[in-house]
């Protein structure tokens, strides 16, 4: 580790010297193999920022990065590469404008509370031809993207109404954005989880953590997102761990609101560092001979893909190891970086097509093993490759649902 | 995290003692901070190159030069552990078709039309091994910065001399895609399309003459690189080799992909952008290793720990501005020169003190502690951070790397098997 990162990698810019341009983030990075729109990570980062000064050093190659963050991952001098991107392009967005449809797309929170009242409307016209190429050519929604389905029932609502489970120990769930609104079926199945395990589960109520704003460049908006998010979590009393089953929200929370927005707010740097991805807290009660393995078989072929930001945490692949002891389960882990979709890059209309060659691999991967179910974390992932293969994708958290007996 | 074997470094001999762990059952991590050493390196397996006189047989030249260099990380295995771990990898890179022996150095082109030796290459630069006196085609791309073939060509020319003399012709072709910046990785995927090499190959093919083989810069490919090797070949009709040169390089990636893919399929797992900071050692030796995660440090546990991370430049050992040198996970001594010698020699080329540092270890590859014993029972250490060897001098990186990480999983494997008897 260089020196410049003691800090837990807090010093964004100023890692950018000990780039050494071994160019090793550019070929692994599963963008610009596939665009020549955007150059690779290395030249529109460390290469790139050394001239960004003045209100005019921005270009626009920096907004075809869609911050999955490989190239940080990949690199042996620690450079933070796409966090370096990240507040290039918010520099950008906030010298040129953000654009109304990026304003839109970055609040997932906007979509379900305006989509609701209206929802067999708005979920009919989503799934319309007829109306998906009008939002394209007026807004620059791809007719093809994925775009989830409101629910009727908020999972807040549900939550309210849930009798709490009398325990000692204590979790915090942060079921963020699209599961109150797209997928509550997913959180109760998450509390379902959490409760076997003979834990009581606070579910505060809670906004969104300002990740969709923070990729779509409107830096000031994302902060007080963040900061609100953590003091609504940190109201929960003790040191109790937090809990995300989205990982993408869940690195928001770790890292990216204080390493990329620098967020140094006291509840959200306590909050930062006792979250934990949903299958890293239940292999961490298996490691310590606390998880329930009750488990029926499940006699399923399911396909694992983990996404960036299940893989940016560092913690390995503990869907995997947890999915493990449940018998009669084979598990296929899907060996590809990127699906594609970048939390709402890949529904552009400009980048579209960028996102379905990046995902091309994992797509026909999924394709050859025909797996009964796909598996992914990341909410925005499973809308996209579910869209892009017609495969049934749902969180892995599902089958373990399932193997608790749950329906 | 807990594991049965936790490998420090995800380079060559971090990828080989993962994966031989993990063939062995162990349930298996390897972290690293980045992709490590392979997408910087040439793809090619050198053992021992010079001594410093050339070396026409490395398997010959083995005993002599350890006589030589008794603290070289080659006496850990020997000369039979080199054979079978060399073996082992052949295999366990089966997709890239390895070719080559250890009774023998390939002389191959480099990107500036030096020679150079090396025991294995890859099925793509199995022509590279060019027959004295022929004639070859140095066909490079217009537009393309890693390779100039008028250049490569001249020096190539010049490296050889009488009978062996080779006869290199500069041929630049234009790139059939889409103009802009051409990258190696974006050339190699592009390659990949058929079409395109169909048009690169009817420029190139009028004008190979009577040439035995055509050298080309080391583009040709990556997922599907077979494919696209073997089509330009039978669209050429004549022996197509890659030539490798700056970074990133396709071959070293491709060499990760595969050392990668057989990792995964042996159940290891591979966690990259995460680094190894410190240990916790106890009564049974090492406890656990501290690691960054997004937002806190966790100890790993396991049975065993396997330290590869490097020698010198890349991390493994590093050195104070005190000029002291330490070792940053396990805080092991160091040899090499110490607080107020001059760590580097006069000239860039030259043979500088700080090439040879590194850490200490016994017989079986376990590094040694301030005491002179090893540190740990459970610990083994593998590559470049083993003190003794001057890698890019001796021509004998990865050699080294995987000689060492095969040892040291071999080690582990034996002593797990000697617990259970």
């Amino acid at each position: 580790m260089s020196m410049l990162m003691e800090t837990e990698g807090l010093s964004v810019r100023p890692s950018l010297d000990g780039c050494i341009k071994c160019t090793i983030c550019e070929s692994a990075c599963p963008y610009a193999a596939v665009t020549e729109r955007f150059p690779g990570p290395k030249t529109v980062g460390p290469q790139e920022e050394r001239f960004r000064h003045g209100p005019l050093s921005a270009d626009w190659s920096v907004d075809y990065c869609s911050g999955c963050g490989i190239c940080s991952r990949v690199c042996p001098q620690d450079v933070r590469i796409a966090e370096i991107n990240s507040r290039a392009r918010a520099q950008l967005k906030e010298q040129r404008g953000i654009p109304l449809r990026d304003q839109l797309l970055a609040r997932p929170d906007w979509m379900g509370r305006l989509g609701r009242p209206i929802r067999p409307l708005f979920n009919w016209a989503m799934g319309t031809p007829l109306v998906r190429f009008p939002v394209e050519r007026i807004l620059g929604i791809h007719r093809k993207a994925a775009v989830p389905r409101v629910a009727s029932r908020t999972f807040q609502q549900w939550a309210k109404r849930h009798p709490s489970h009398p325990a000692q120990d204590r979790v915090v769930y942060f079921h963020g954005c699209s599961t109150n609104y797209f997928e509550p079926r997913l959180g109760r199945m998450v509390v379902a989880v959490l409760e076997h395990q003979g834990l009581a589960v606070d579910i505060p109520p809670q906004g969104c953590c300002g990740l969709p704003l923070q990729s779509n460049g409107n830096f000031p908006a994302a902060r007080t997102y963040a900061t609100r998010l953590a003091h609504q979590l940190h109201r929960s009393p003790g040191e109790v761990p937090v809990i995300a089953a989205s990982t993408s929200c869940g690195l928001m929370l770790k890292r990216e609101a204080r390493e990329i927005l620098g967020v140094e707010d006291p509840a959200l740097v306590d909050i930062a560092e006792r979250t934990y991805d949903i299958f890293e807290f239940l292999r961490d009660l298996h490691e310590q001979g606390r998880l329930k393995t009750d488990f029926a078989p499940v006699e399923l072929t399911a396909a694992y893909h983990a996404p960036c930001q299940q893989q940016n945490q560092l913690i390995g692949k503990p869907a995997l190891d947890v999915l493990a002891l449940i018998p009669g389960l084979k598990l296929v882990e899907l060996d590809r970086d990127c699906c594609g979709v970048g939390g709402t890059y890949g529904i552009k209309k400009e980048k579209y097509a960028i996102s379905m060659a990046v995902g091309a691999g994992l797509f026909s991967d999924i394709k050859q093993t025909a797996p009964d179910l796909v598996l992914c974390d990341s909410e925005t992932c499973r809308w996209h490759i579910a869209k892009a293969t017609g495969f049934t994708v749902v969180h892995p958290l599902e089958l373990l649902h399932r193997a608790y007996g749950g329906h | 995290m807990i594991a049965d074997a936790l490998v420090i470094g995800a380079g060559t001999a971090g990828l080989t003692a993962g994966i031989r762990l993990a063939q062995g059952g162990l349930r298996v991590t390897v972290v690293g901070t980045g992709e490590g050493c392979l997408p910087l390196a040439s793809g090619t397996v050198d053992v021992l190159g010079y001594t410093p006189d050339p070396v026409p047989s490395p398997l010959a030249a083995l005993p002599a030069f350890l006589a030589a260099n008794p603290d070289h990380p080659y006496r850990l295995a020997g000369t039979g552990g080199l054979e079978q771990s060399v073996a082992w990898f052949v295999k366990t890179a089966e997709p890239l078709g390895y070719r080559g022996e250890l009774a023998r150095n390939r002389w191959v082109p480099t990107v500036l039309g030096g020679l150079r030796p090396t025991a294995l290459v890859p099925a793509s630069m199995a022509a590279a091994d060019l027959p004295a006196g022929g004639e070859v085609v140095i066909a490079g791309i217009r537009g393309f910065r890693d390779l100039h073939p008028a250049l490569l060509a001249a020096n190539l020319s010049q490296a050889t001399s009488g009978a062996a003399a080779i006869q290199a012709r500069a041929v630049e072709l234009d790139w059939p895609g889409s103009a802009g910046d051409l990258p190696a990785f974006r050339l190699a995927r592009r390659l990949e399309d058929e079409e395109i090499r169909r048009r690169l190959a009817a420029q190139l093919r009028p004008r190979l003459g009577g040439a035995a083989a055509v050298g080309m810069p080391a583009v040709l490919g990556r997922e599907r690189a077979a494919e696209v090797h073997a089509d330009l070949e039978r669209r050429l009709g004549i022996p197509v080799f890659e030539i490798p040169g700056l970074p990133p390089s396709l071959p070293g990636l491709r060499l990760f992909d595969c050392l990668r893919r057989a990792l995964r399929a042996a159940g290891g797992r591979l966690v990259l952008g995460s680094t190894a900071v410190g240990a916790t050692l106890g009564k049974g030796g090492v406890d656990s290793v501290t690691i960054t995660q997004a937002s806190r440090r966790v100890d790993v546990r396991a049975g065993f720990f396997v330290l590869a991370t490097g020698g010198f430049p890349t991390g493994g050992v590093v050195r104070e501005p005190d000029g002291e040198l330490r070792e940053p996970v396990f805080g092991l001594p160091v040899r090499g020169p110490a607080a107020g010698e001059e760590p580097f020699g006069d000239e860039y080329l030259a043979e500088h003190p700080l090439d040879r540092a590194g850490i200490g270890s016994d017989a079986e590859g376990r590094p040694l502690g301030a005491g002179g014993a090893p540190l740990a029972s459970n610990l083994y250490a593998a590559g470049a951070v083993l003190a003794g060897g001057v890698p890019w001098r001796e021509k004998s990186g990865e050699g080294i790397c995987l000689t060492t990480g095969w040892h040291a999983a071999e080690a582990i494997l034996g002593s797990r098997r000697e617990d259970a008897a």
